[in-house]
């Protein structure tokens, strides 16, 4: 009979890996030991992170799958940018700013999370699956068809370019399928760490709570969930609501650390890739999460010396790396190195 | 051990204040009336007619088939009745949910067991105590006070709840990995723990050597007296049925063929008839 490990354990060992991480790499950083493109790769990395980490709630806790992941990354990148190029005079701090604006996105993913999951969280499984692949793909259409200005008045909002009509000194920010240029970069690795870890606190606390087994327990048998009185959509929706917002946070991030965002970025292929971060890390694992988006985000450029092959290898590496994760030798060779480990449901 | 598990005091049934001459400690906790349920042209249930005490226990028996999962099924709304109606503690339970009907007291077991299995057995208690450890999600969250306060609570009764059946021991056990009579057992403590005022125990037995099930016999008498609440079982071991059920329901193709104490019931000719069939003369 297996033990569980101490699920808080696991935790622990979670926060201090991605600490470390931080104060290693800033460490590396300032001591000018990381190479440009790798330097430039740390915001992208920690949004994947808190993509990989929400989506992992939606997939491993709630035991829904969604294929439309980025859609919500896609809401918080334009909500938040939006605000940021909107609030720049308000608030002239860059971190208050970028502050402001995750909270925006993560709000506005929020809303669009609540939005969907009331179709979709009526339907189970496959059917799931596909309906919210179908949502993210309307996301990307709609945003793609957006025009946001912004004048003394305030923030225009339009579907069609040619009706807008900008008092003086406005600008537009938002330029349909042209996206948003010229982004100040505002993003930074700290700002990126610190998202991570309040995504690891919110998923961990939520888990050991009552809203969090709720939810756990509507995964494992959703009839007798019923029988002992939880009312499955509310924590169906609670989960989703909440993998959304923190999609959104991580799309501002992401959009913040780049110079220009368009809407094309965040479609069906984000959303795969984002899955892919998940399964390789393991369902309900948010350390296996976070080690296989940071290392999956980087070896694309890593792979940059095999030239026109490199997505060739890049697949290859990620079919290996499947297969030896799932190689029962080798798992049974970890569990005898780790032995408690094993066994937990959900542990860091 | 009867202090230990006082069950918190009785609400007033609101049904109290429109039948005032009504005398709650001698109602009925059940009564269903002409139910029934149609499956297409099937009757799975037809006319069932079962009146449950306080602190009675009463058993639900039938060949295979009979619609005894039915019945239960129906009292949990996991069916809607298509005729009839059910009576909890006096209130009306129709269009209810089985969420709502499980918060008005009634708690199950299934027959093929249904536990959190990948979540350990104290998370399985708890998670039936959902309703019993009231506090949001923000502050589970932010750790706010309440959450440490709930969540003590929660673990003391938790831990509590499984001495009924020695299994506080195995609190941090994976549910799926406990053995066959361990996993029902824990079944009833997590229905236990919804703090129910009528438990459903559906072949409570089933899988158990014959002391299993005599340990088993003690335990639910006990938890009728511990608990003061009424509890209705399937059972296909006659043992256990006639042993301890002080009222039983027979069921046959959907109706009741017989209704009595585990006396009446064996001497009744109709049930030996449903059990064994007649004898065809030649």
């Amino acid at each position: 009979m297996k033990r569980l490990s101490k699920t808080s354990r696991a935790n622990g060992l979670t926060y201090v890996m991605v600490v470390a991480a931080f104060v290693i790499l800033q460490a590396l950083s300032a001591g000018g030991g990381l190479s440009s493109t790798l330097q430039g790769q740390l915001v992208p990395i920690c949004a994947y992170v808190v993509m990989a980490l929400s989506l992992n709630l939606t997939v491993g806790i709630l035991g829904e799958l969604s294929l439309g992941h980025a859609g919500f990354m896609s809401v918080g990148a334009f909500a938040g940018t939006v605000a940021a190029v909107s609030l720049q005079a308000a608030l002239p701090s860059a971190p208050v700013r970028l502050l402001v604006s995750m909270i925006v996105g993560a709000g506005c993913a929020a809303v669009a999370g609540f939005l969907i999951g009331i179709p979709v969280l009526r339907l189970n499984g496959d059917y799931l699956a596909i309906v919210t692949l179908a949502f993210g793909e309307i996301i990307k259409s709609i945003v793609n068809n957006l025009y946001i200005g912004m004048d003394g008045v305030g923030l225009h909002v339009s579907f069609l370019k040619n009706t807008m009509t900008l008092g003086e000194g406005g600008r537009m920010i938002l330029n349909g399928p042209m996206g948003i240029p010229g982004i100040q970069k505002i993003s930074t690795f700290t700002a990126g760490f610190l998202l991570i870890l309040v995504a690891l606190i919110i998923i961990f606390n939520l888990v050991n709570s009552r809203a969090g087994r709720a939810i756990m327990a509507i995964r494992d048998n959703r009839i007798a969930a019923e029988s002992v009185g939880i009312g499955v959509t509310k924590y169906k929706m609670m989960a989703f609501v909440l993998s959304a917002a923190l999609a959104g946070a991580a799309g501002t991030l992401f959009a913040q650390g780049q110079t220009a965002v368009i809407a094309t970025k965040f479609d069906f292929n984000t959303s795969i890739l984002i899955l892919v971060f998940v399964v390789l890390g393991g369902l309900g694992r948010m350390w296996g999460s976070i080690i296989a988006a940071a290392a999956l985000t980087i070896l694309p450029e890593a792979l940059r010396g095999f030239a026109t092959y490199r997505m060739l290898v890049y697949a290859i590496v990620l079919i290996l790396v499947m297969l030896a994760t799932n190689n029962p030798m080798l798992k049974s060779f970890f569990a005898r190195i780790i032995p408690k480990r094993k066994g937990a449901s959900v542990d860091g | 051990m009867a202090k230990k598990f006082d069950k918190p005091k009785m609400v007033p049934v609101p049904s109290h204040s429109i039948i005032p001459e009504r005398d709650i400690d001698k109602s009925p906790i059940l009564e269903c009336s002409h139910l029934g349920i149609d499956f297409g042209g099937l009757r799975a249930v037809d006319d069932f007619n079962l009146t449950i005490g306080r602190t009675e226990i009463a058993g639900l028996i039938g060949p295979n088939g009979a619609g005894k999962t039915t019945v239960f099924n129906l009292l949990t709304k996991v069916y809607q009745p298509t005729r009839g109606t059910i009576l909890l503690d006096g209130m009306d339970t129709s269009g209810k949910t089985t969420v709502q009907i499980n918060r008005m007291g009634i708690a199950r077991t299934f027959q093929n067991i249904r536990l959190f299995s990948n979540l350990s057995v104290e998370d399985n208690v708890k998670i039936g105590l959902h309703n019993q450890e009231p506090y949001s999600m923000l502050s589970g969250i932010l750790r706010l006070p309440n959450y440490w306060r709930q969540e003590k609570a929660a673990h003391q009764r938790a831990l509590e709840l499984l001495s009924i059946f020695d299994m506080q021991d195995l609190a941090g056990v994976k549910a799926g990995a406990l053995p066959y009579g361990a996993q029902r057992r824990l079944e009833i403590v997590r229905a236990l723990g919804t703090n129910p005022s009528l438990l459903l125990l559906d072949e409570p037995a089933a899988g158990m050597n014959p002391s299993e099930t005599a340990e088993l016999m003690e335990n639910i008498v006990k938890i009728r007296d511990t608990f003061q609440i009424a509890i209705l079982l399937i059972e296909h071991d006659m043992s256990l049925v006639m042993g301890i059920c002080e009222g039983i329901c027979v069921l046959n193709f959907g109706q009741v063929i017989a209704k009595g104490t585990a006396e009446e019931i064996q001497n009744n000719p109709e049930v030996i008839k449903a059990y064994l069939g007649t004898h065809k003369e030649a």
